[in-house]
């Protein structure tokens, strides 16, 4: 995992590289200044010499303003290369996803994609910085002093000695204790919000039922249970300070105590005694840091993993070496195609598919849910790789076309559609960049989404909001119909996607197709059986197989679940759609 | 990290000063002792920290220096001056032990109260306020804002306390020393402190920037990786990279501007300090050797100690100052809607048991299957009981969701006890808007709605919901068991009477292929369910409340024929012997109904039982067949 992530760095590696390096320096000027401090003190004050004091407070500015260039410096590249890192992070992982197959998508689901783009990134960025500047400097800056301290008197720094091994026992210890604590609270927490949320959402359901009290009576009892945990956990982290102070006066009283020996038997200065007790101060605080650190690393590794995950994903559908760059005709053939979303797992969604569809032919599909009516049509256009058998598009196996030219001349309008902000005109061009106002305008009519468009305020120009919320249902529909159709394929297939469409209308963008592109193979998913029954062809399917083929007139005839449906849809069943 | 608050953007605040005054009311008002012990601790443990850095002074000036002069020295006074300041800071360390401890209890305290209060609040606000607010801005104050209050009561608040009292300490204590050096040190404060604030802007214009840009490249993120599937199909890779990137990088440049400059506040000031200590030592220095004014080569030791303890504090209070700033900010959010004014209810007439004696409807104690509208009428001092059976009808009720837009118009309907009325009629015709007024969820500008001959204003809130069951088209399901759930209905019906419930909705079926049957544990608003499925709980949890009116709205799409025959099933066993308002989509339903009202922009255009209206040929005509009108 880290191998991957760090791949990331890229030309961010000097700044990288700079940072510790900045922030050595600056740990030792910070070091030298109580070593200069005490000459001003010893030599200058209490040897009573001016110009000792000037030279030395020279030094020391110098000292202090290569510190601050230092830091300045440290925080600079440290900031770029944390940025730049999540930058590149990002972009790998956008990238890659780009070369997902549907199987890749279906595996991390949308909102675990977004996760990992946002959040994660943010946390891993913030560990990356806190390393680069912290994990480098906190221990040199706690060894550094170390060194100085023996350097002034072995027997007195061996005081801080013990200090740091007591304090990182206790870091340790506290640090075990509370995170499996925290943990569990951060559990319970996000369960307290989801409560809420619950509540924000369904608050029409409570007051229909009058159940005000008796949530608000859950919610206090979930959130006392909340309370005493945190209490619990927190109290923890109140032995941190009390802890880190007693082991502070603690050496300030010894060093006081066996330097006043030392400095009346003439074997220490004056001002060595003061640097001492400042370096106190740096040891004990770079501990504290160091497992700050230590702390943050842990809290990121969950993401760094989790970005890794993306970044490791490889596509399960490649281009073939020596793609076929042409799309003949749109006949369709399946030679018993078994499939399954799962490699390992034996579990056909299809099986033994054998179906042969001549091109411009008018097919419907028809069945319940989860009988793989989206399953078949997704492996056409090669979203998914068959498990066994092939399926072939004007007579080449799919998996032998280059992927971009089989997708151009297979359309597909799928299930969820989704419509990009931006104008009417921007998302209608993602089938085709180039088309013209009036191509655009052209292929609405087609859908029937002509005569809304041009009701709107902007027209063809009017913007769609993110996600596609400002236009209804049947709208939306249409115009990814529309979009789909700017593609001039020579397969279209819509899943299901005149669902929300008033009949009239439905039955009207079924008569274009057949009137103005009669060339085309259409393959229609549908649920109403209006929708499929005077096509050429309906396949329905039960089960991950195809049951029945063949006209409305044969299926009435010799299909019982056909006629089922078609029965309970007609006695009274259908639809009193609203037209939008 | 202790650069959280740094170089943030403040937030805007209409009144900080009052604002900041509710807060600390709010929180302290419940804690008054318990803070006055903490402010005590705080002083005691400042306190012991200076008598340590005192003794420097005097570890030099009175012991050391004479023991280095002695003959003979005795190291017992010294002893007996070290047990005297480990006593003091053994005080301070208590005395700081004490105050984390009361703090948890104060700040998870306070914490506890606060979400319980926003939480029971939450719950008496009218529907209207969930309409007008985002669910995720409701959300975050549960989330985001209480979490920076946490901060703020936990850390800004004492933290601030502590710096200014050391703050305070220190001046006092160096001006003790030397009131030349203190303006010498003073005056490196202010450079300081500017030079930060100045950095902080630059800071501050960076991050405001990388909010910007990090909204929206996540809008981005979240747009693209929604509709992948729709990039994959549409091939569309190249230039989804293409915008990404140029996103990616304008975010990169702002965070690296916001950071850096945060970033670097603390080496400046560090440094700063560093720069004022020499400019102290050589004044003092001067001052020492010239023994002016009696100050002392110890009394300088002791000054140029303070002058390093003194930075720390300073950055301190600049940066709690950003922290609660951003504090404030949530607070807003908090009490705006604390604030927010919960539902109205002056209704008075109550729903109750009833019981039949002499031919006279009575109130009972237990319960007997019949209910009835306890109406008390003040001006003669009676009370009245009338049996609760489900007439509802519309006096020319107008309504709008505010009072400029109006978007039902003179609706005039009769539900007689039993009948199904349908309504039918595009999206936005206002079918939804009538069927929230019956329950009150809003409250109608004009006109009048009366229930069982009493208008509704009257009828106690609760007990009018109470007696009407609502399936609405988008469920919501909490998370518990299916057991629970239905139960949401009759929060004390037995294991039977869900099941029960539960068959009438025909969802007993599905609800036994559960891997653990009723006891199943439903998660996220029941997503491990179907479409169907969870519709075919919500009608089980209508049936168990057993309302004499209901309210269905009819799925549109999405679930499949044969789940959708199921569900009808559901939903007509569910009606039989109700008045039911149903916003209908299906042929049958809206065929079987008694009255059918055709609606179009907030009126009803066309009213009567199907055949009536398939007579008349006009808009009803038109949505049946799907064509056009007869006479257009």
């Amino acid at each position: 995992m880290l191998k991957t992530l760090l791949a990331q760095v890229k030309e961010y590696k000097t700044p990288s590289f700079l940072t510790p390096v900045c922030m050595i320096g600056e740990v030792i000027c910070e070091m030298l200044i109580p070593r200069l401090m005490a000459v001003i003190v010893d030599d200058g004050i209490y040897g009573g010499d001016m110009q000792v004091i000037l030279r030395t407070g020279g030094w020391m500015i110098v000292v202090a303003v290569a510190g601050l260039l230092c830091g300045v410096g440290g925080g600079f590249f440290g900031a770029k290369a944390a940025a730049g890192f999540a930058k590149n992070l990002r972009k790998a992982m956008f990238d890659n996803i780009q070369t997902f197959s549907f199987a890749n998508i279906d595996h991390f689901s949308t909102s675990g994609l977004v996760t990992r783009l946002t959040t994660d990134v943010t946390n891993v960025q913030n560990a990356y910085q806190m390393i680069l500047r912290m994990a480098m400097r906190a221990p040199s800056s706690m060894i550094v002093a170390m060194v100085m301290s023996f350097m002034i008197s072995p027997r007195l720094a061996s005081i801080y000695l013990v200090a740091v091994i007591f304090l990182a026992l206790v870091a340790v210890f506290l640090i075990r204790r509370v995170t499996v604590y925290f943990k569990q609270v951060f559990e319970r927490y996000d369960d307290l919000n989801e409560s809420v949320q619950e509540n924000v959402r369904g608050i029409r359901v409570v007051k229909a039922y009058v159940r005000e009290d008796y949530e608000i009576s859950r919610f206090s009892k979930a959130a006392e249970n909340i309370y005493h945990m945190f209490v619990k956990a927190e109290m923890n982290m109140t032995l941190v300070g009390p802890v880190m102070s007693v082991t502070v006066y603690s050496c300030i009283l010894l060093i006081s105590w066996f330097g006043a020996h030392l400095i009346v038997s003439d074997e220490l200065l004056v001002g060595d005694m003061m640097s001492l007790l400042t370096y106190c101060m740096s040891i004990l605080m770079s501990l504290m840091m160091v497992s700050m650190v230590f702390v943050m690393i842990t809290m990121s590794q969950a993401s760094g993993r989790r970005i890794a995950e993306v970044l490791e994903e490889k596509t399960l559908l490649t281009n073939p070496k020596l793609p076929v760059t042409k799309v003949e005709d749109g006949s369709i053939r399946f030679e018993h195609v078994d499939f399954s979303y799962r490699e390992d797992s034996g579990e056909l969604v299809l099986s033994d598919i054998h179906l042969e569809i001549k091109s411009g032919e008018s097919i419907g599909i028809i069945g319940a849910t989860g009988s793989a009516k989206s399953s078949l049509v997704n492996l056409i256009s090669r979203l998914y790789d068959v498990t066994a058998g092939r399926v072939c598009v004007g007579g080449v196996d799919v998996r032998l076309y280059d992927l971009e030219v089989l997708r151009n001349a297979v359309s597909v309008v799928l299930q969820n559609n989704v419509l990009f902000s931006g104008t009417i005109l921007d998302n209608l061009r993602w089938g085709d960049a180039d088309a013209t106002e009036e191509e655009c305008a052209h292929a609405a009519r087609l859908a029937c989404a002509d005569e809304f468009i041009t009701q709107m305020p902007d027209g063809y120009h009017t913007h769609i909001e993110q996600g596609g919320t400002n236009v209804s249902g049947g709208q939306k529909q249409r115009l990814c119909i529309a979009r789909a159709l700017l593609k001039k394929p020579k397969i279209l297939i819509l899943d299901d996607s005149t669902s929300a469409v008033d009949t009239a209308t439905d039955a009207r963008i079924r008569k274009a197709f057949a009137e103005e592109i009669p060339d085309t193979t259409k393959l229609i998913i549908a649920q109403r059986i209006a929708s499929v029954k005077d096509l050429d062809r309906i396949i329905v399917m039960e089960n991950g197989r195809v049951d029945g083929f063949g006209t409305h007139e044969e299926l009435m005839d010799n299909n019982a679940i056909y006629r089922e449906v078609f029965e309970s849809q007609t006695a009274g069943g259908g639809d009193f759609d609203e037209g939008d | 990290m202790a650069q959280a608050g740094r170089g943030r953007p403040r937030p805007k605040i209409d009144q900080p000063g009052k604002l900041l005054k509710r807060l600390l009311i709010y929180v302290f008002r419940h804690y008054g002792i318990q803070m006055g012990i903490v402010f005590l601790c705080i002083g005691l443990s400042i306190f012991a920290n200076t008598q340590g850095t005192l003794f420097t002074r005097t570890l030099i000036d009175r012991y050391i220096d004479p023991l280095k002069n002695a003959q003979q020295p005795d190291f017992v006074p010294l002893a007996h001056a070290i047990f005297r300041v480990a006593a003091i800071y053994l005080i301070g360390i208590v005395a700081q032990f004490a105050q984390a401890r009361i703090m948890v209890y104060v700040t998870q305290g306070t914490m506890k109260r606060m979400r319980g209060e926003l939480f029971e609040h939450m719950q008496r606000l009218p529907v209207r306020y969930f309409d007008t607010h985002a669910h995720g801005d409701i959300m975050s104050i549960y989330t985001n804002d209480i979490d920076t209050m946490r901060q703020m009561v936990s850390q800004s608040i004492p933290q601030l306390v502590n710096s200014v009292v050391t703050i305070v300490t220190i001046i006092s204590m160096m001006l003790v020393l030397s009131v030349r050096l203190t303006l010498v040190s003073l005056g490196m404060v202010v450079v300081m402190v500017a030079v930060s604030a100045l950095v902080s802007r630059y800071s501050a214009s960076g991050f405001v920037a990388q909010q910007k840009n990090l909204g929206a490249l996540n809008g981005y993120i979240e747009e693209t990786m929604t509709g992948q599937k729709v990039v994959k199909v549409f091939c569309h890779e190249k230039q989804a990279i293409g915008e990404f990137d140029r996103l990616n990088e304008e975010l990169y440049r702002s965070a690296f501007k916001a950071s850096a400059f945060g970033n670097m506040i603390g080496p400046i000031s560090m440094q700063l300090g560093n720069i004022s200590y020499v400019v102290c030592a050589l004044v003092g220095g001067l001052l020492a050797i010239n023994q002016s004014a009696g100050f002392t080569v110890g009394a300088l030791a002791s000054f140029l100690t303070f002058n390093r303890n003194f930075n720390m504090p300073i950055n301190q209070v600049t940066m709690q100052f950003n922290m609660i700033f951003m504090a404030l900010a949530g607070a807003q959010r908090i009490f705006a809607l604390l604030d927010e004014k919960a539902e109205e209810d002056e209704g008075y007439v109550m729903l109750v048991h009833a019981k039949e004696e002499n031919g006279e409807l009575t109130e009972s104690e237990t319960r007997t299957g019949r209910w009835a509208w306890k109406h008390y009428h003040k001006d003669s001092d009676t009370t009245t009981y009338v049996p609760l059976e489900g007439d509802v009808t519309f006096h020319g009720v107008d309504f709008g969701y505010t009072d400029e837009k109006i978007v039902l118009h003179d609706i005039v309907l009769h539900a007689k006890p039993g009948q199904k009325i349908a309504l039918v009629g595009s999206t936005g015709a206002g079918k939804t808007t009538i069927t929230n007024l019956i329950n009150r969820f809003y409250t109608i500008q004009d006109g009048k709605i009366r229930y069982d001959n009493i208008n509704v204003n009257k009828i106690r809130q609760q007990d009018l919901r109470r007696s009407l069951g609502m399936v609405l088209q988008d469920t919501h399901l909490f998370t518990g068991t299916v057991m629970e759930n239905i139960r949401y209905g009759k929060l004390d019906a037995t294991d039977e009477e869900v099941i029960a419930a539960a068959r009438l909705a025909n969802a007993d079926g599905f609800i036994r292929r559960l891997p653990q049957g009723y006891d199943t544990m439903l998660k996220g608003d029941g997503a491990n369910l179907s479409q169907g499925q969870r519709q075919l709980l919500a009608i089980a949890r209508a049936a168990i409340a057993d309302p004499p009116v209901l309210i269905l709205d009819e799925a549109t799409s999405s679930i499949d024929t044969r789940t959708e025959k199921i569900v009808q099933e559901g939903m007509d066993h569910l009606m039989k012997g109700r008045t039911t308002f149903v916003i209908a989509h299906r042929l049958s339903t809206v065929r079987n109904s008694d009255q059918i009202l055709v609606m179009e922009q907030g009126r009803i255009i066309e009213r009567g039982t199907h055949e009536e209206l398939i007579a008349l040929g006009k808009k009803y005509y038109q949505l049946y067949t799907g064509g056009t009108a007869k006479s257009a």
